[in-house]
């Protein structure tokens, strides 16, 4: 009997995986926030009780490995498609719990078609939305998301708003369609705002799960790597170099979902 | 059943919903609308799925995500749109999912027009996408033959998890002529779908479908899993139709709409004299070249014939390595070559092979003749 196993059968297990997580050791930089919100979801999956009934549509991005770390039945869509695939896959399956998980490039530049329709039409989707205002997987270029001023490896006098436009607020934008029912702003840079993200996402599923239309939760997420700080100066730049740019917020609560508790 | 009146693009519609399709996602372009519009009605009065998606590539993504699920799912577009498709068709074969497309083919490049064309050929069978694979892609030359393929397209895909590309033309989308309906088959059951399909992870390991293969090794695995199949593809598939070769001397080699112009041409042919066959693939991947290697040996020389320029005669070309003189005849930008003037173009290749037998520069001349006979 290893020491876990002891633990939980002395009933002293207060913190374990969920089941919606598998074991495989994922590969996000030190301070990263997407491990963060992996396992938010896989919680709230867990406390549903939905393993068994979600398909995960995952990214081209960071998050691109994240079927090997949800314990779901997964599909990698092409950089943006996403929501696409989603589409697909509730359309032919409405019995089951399909959500996206994005990052910014995927969902405000390449994808923005496929959210934005897939929200208009009021898909019976969840989409989790991860904001570091970087691509980072090619190593830290500009994304519709940058702050206006930021040094990225495509911005390399910061980002200039007269040449490259400004920072897209995605929730915003769809917060105005009428499909949508539930988008809101959301961050992982403390206990408090971590624990106000999980009970979005629960909510996100709710939504979904009552057929109410496309619920989506943006995440203002951390990339030290890509913004060069440590991890617990990323932590703080989101709270106060992100989210005065991206105000956390509820920009969409329909009233079906609002009675939803 | 009886035959009936069919409109090309709502023949394949119907003998998709016939065959089983469970969702249609697509996007409107001429010339295959008739095909969405079909759908749009026929699919929800029969609790199927129909969706007009905001982009052929939204399309073929949805497809994609259905298809993962297990379900039968297709699209349709015409030329432009499959240009779209082309990265959702890339991830579709590396992943491996059974897919069904028609590509109601129309006069490009760019823009082109709204004409009837065969001008990508090139693209379904060699470049629907990056990387290497080659959807099945199947030529019908009437409506009786689209509805037979489509019938069968979603078993011929699920058996190879492939994609399996209908390739007409605008003028076999557009025309009406009598075709007989097969009977509708049953949707597939939850036993029936692959076991591989993405449905929820319950009693057993969660499924992924992938085309990441980070792993150099790994990716060659699957690529070298991807060639045996096609290799198997091409062993297994091979279709065509050949008309008057016994006694052969000069063979017509033509597909889907000129094909069956060429049946037209061949009576007249043999009607003067002339010992005309015709050899029509139906299957443009796998080409049939094996037997088109065998005509090769018995025949004078070969006259291609296509609606643009010059295409399938390189896998013509392939086939008959120079065994005897291959000669073109295209017309491109809508044009739909005439009965008389592929007739013309046959007698050149009768003048010309006696010429050319004169003399050794032969082996493989395939001269183009593109809008000569005007």
């Amino acid at each position: 009997m290893n020491d876990q196993q002891a633990i939980i059968e002395q009933g002293r297990l207060i913190y374990g995986r969920p089941e919606a997580l598998t074991d495989a050791p994922m590969h996000y930089c030190p301070g990263c926030t997407h491990g963060i919100i992996h396992r938010l979801i896989a919680e709230a999956i867990d406390e549903l009780g939905l393993r068994e009934k979600t398909l995960m549509v995952a990214p081209v991005g960071c998050s691109v490995l994240m079927y090997y770390y949800m314990n779901l039945d997964s599909v990698e869509a092409a950089h943006g498609r996403a929501p696409a695939m989603a589409t697909g896959l509730k359309r032919t399956q409405p019995d089951k719990v399909v959500f996206t998980y994005q990052g910014d490039g995927d969902l405000a530049s390449i994808g923005a078609a496929e959210i934005l329709h897939a929200a208009n039409r009021g898909e019976n989707i969840s989409v989790f939305f991860v904001n570091n205002t970087v691509y980072g997987m090619t190593s830290g270029q500009m994304a519709p998301t940058t702050l206006p001023g930021q040094v990225t490896t495509s911005t390399p006098y910061g980002r200039d708003v007269e040449i490259h436009g400004y920072p897209m607020r995605m929730a915003e934008i769809i917060a105005g369609l009428p499909g949508a029912s539930y988008v809101v702003r959301r961050s992982v840079y403390d206990p408090r705002t971590i624990r106000q993200a999980k009970k979005a996402i629960l909510t996100a599923f709710k939504a979904q799960l009552a057929g109410l239309g496309l619920s989506m939760v943006e995440f203002l997420s951390s990339c030290p790597t890509n913004w060069h700080l440590s991890p617990a100066d990323a932590l703080s730049y989101i709270r106060d170099k992100m989210v005065p740019y991206f105000p956390l917020g509820d920009f969409k609560v329909m009233d079906a979902v609002a009675a939803l508790g | 059943m009886a035959r009936e009146l069919w409109e090309g693009n709502q023949a394949i519609a119907e003998a998709a919903v016939r065959g089983g399709v469970e969702a249609f996602f697509g996007y409107p372009i001429t010339p295959q609308t008739e095909l969405l519009e079909y759908m749009s009605a026929r699919m929800l009065d029969l609790g199927r799925v129909f969706l007009q998606a905001e982009s052929e590539v939204a399309a073929i993504n949805m497809v994609y995500g259905a298809a993962s699920g297990g379900a039968r799912a297709m699209s349709s577009s015409s030329s432009p749109g499959i240009s779209l498709m082309q990265e959702g068709l890339s991830y579709i074969a590396a992943s491996e999912v059974p897919v069904v497309l028609v590509d109601i083919m129309r006069g490009g490049p760019g823009l082109g027009n709204i004409q009837p064309s065969q001008s990508d050929y090139f693209q379904m069978t060699r470049s629907a996408g990056h990387g290497d694979f080659h959807p099945i892609v199947l030529a019908p030359a009437t409506i009786q033959e689209a509805v037979d393929i489509v019938y069968d397209a979603f078993p011929l895909s699920e058996k190879y998890r492939t994609i399996v590309i209908v390739a007409a033309d605008g003028s076999l989308g557009q025309m009406m002529e009598p075709a007989e309906m097969p009977p509708m088959r049953p949707l597939l059951s939850e036993e029936e779908r692959g076991a591989w399909a993405v449905r929820g992870a319950r009693g057993r390991e969660h499924n992924i479908i992938t085309s990441l293969y980070l792993k150099e090794s790994e990716l060659e695995a699957l690529n070298q899993r991807l060639q045996a199949k096609l290799r198997l593809i091409e062993e297994n598939e091979q279709r065509w139709e050949e008309i008057e070769t016994a006694d052969a001397e000069y063979l017509l080699v033509a597909f889907g709409t000129v094909g069956r112009t060429c049946k037209s041409v061949l009576r007249e042919a043999r009607a003067e004299g002339i010992r005309a066959g015709l050899f029509r693939p139906i299957s443009l991947w796998p080409f049939p070249w094996q037997r088109l290697r065998a005509l090769a040996k018995q025949v004078r020389a070969m006259l291609v014939v296509e609606m643009n320029t010059g295409q399938m005669l390189q896998d013509v070309q392939l086939a008959v390595m120079g065994q005897c003189p291959v000669e073109f005849y295209g017309r491109t930008g809508g044009v739909v070559p005439l009965p008389d003037e592929i007739l013309e173009a046959l007698h050149a290749v009768d003048v010309n092979v006696d010429v050319a037998f004169a003399g050794p520069a032969v082996a493989g001349a395939a001269e183009m003749r593109v809008g000569r006979h005007e």
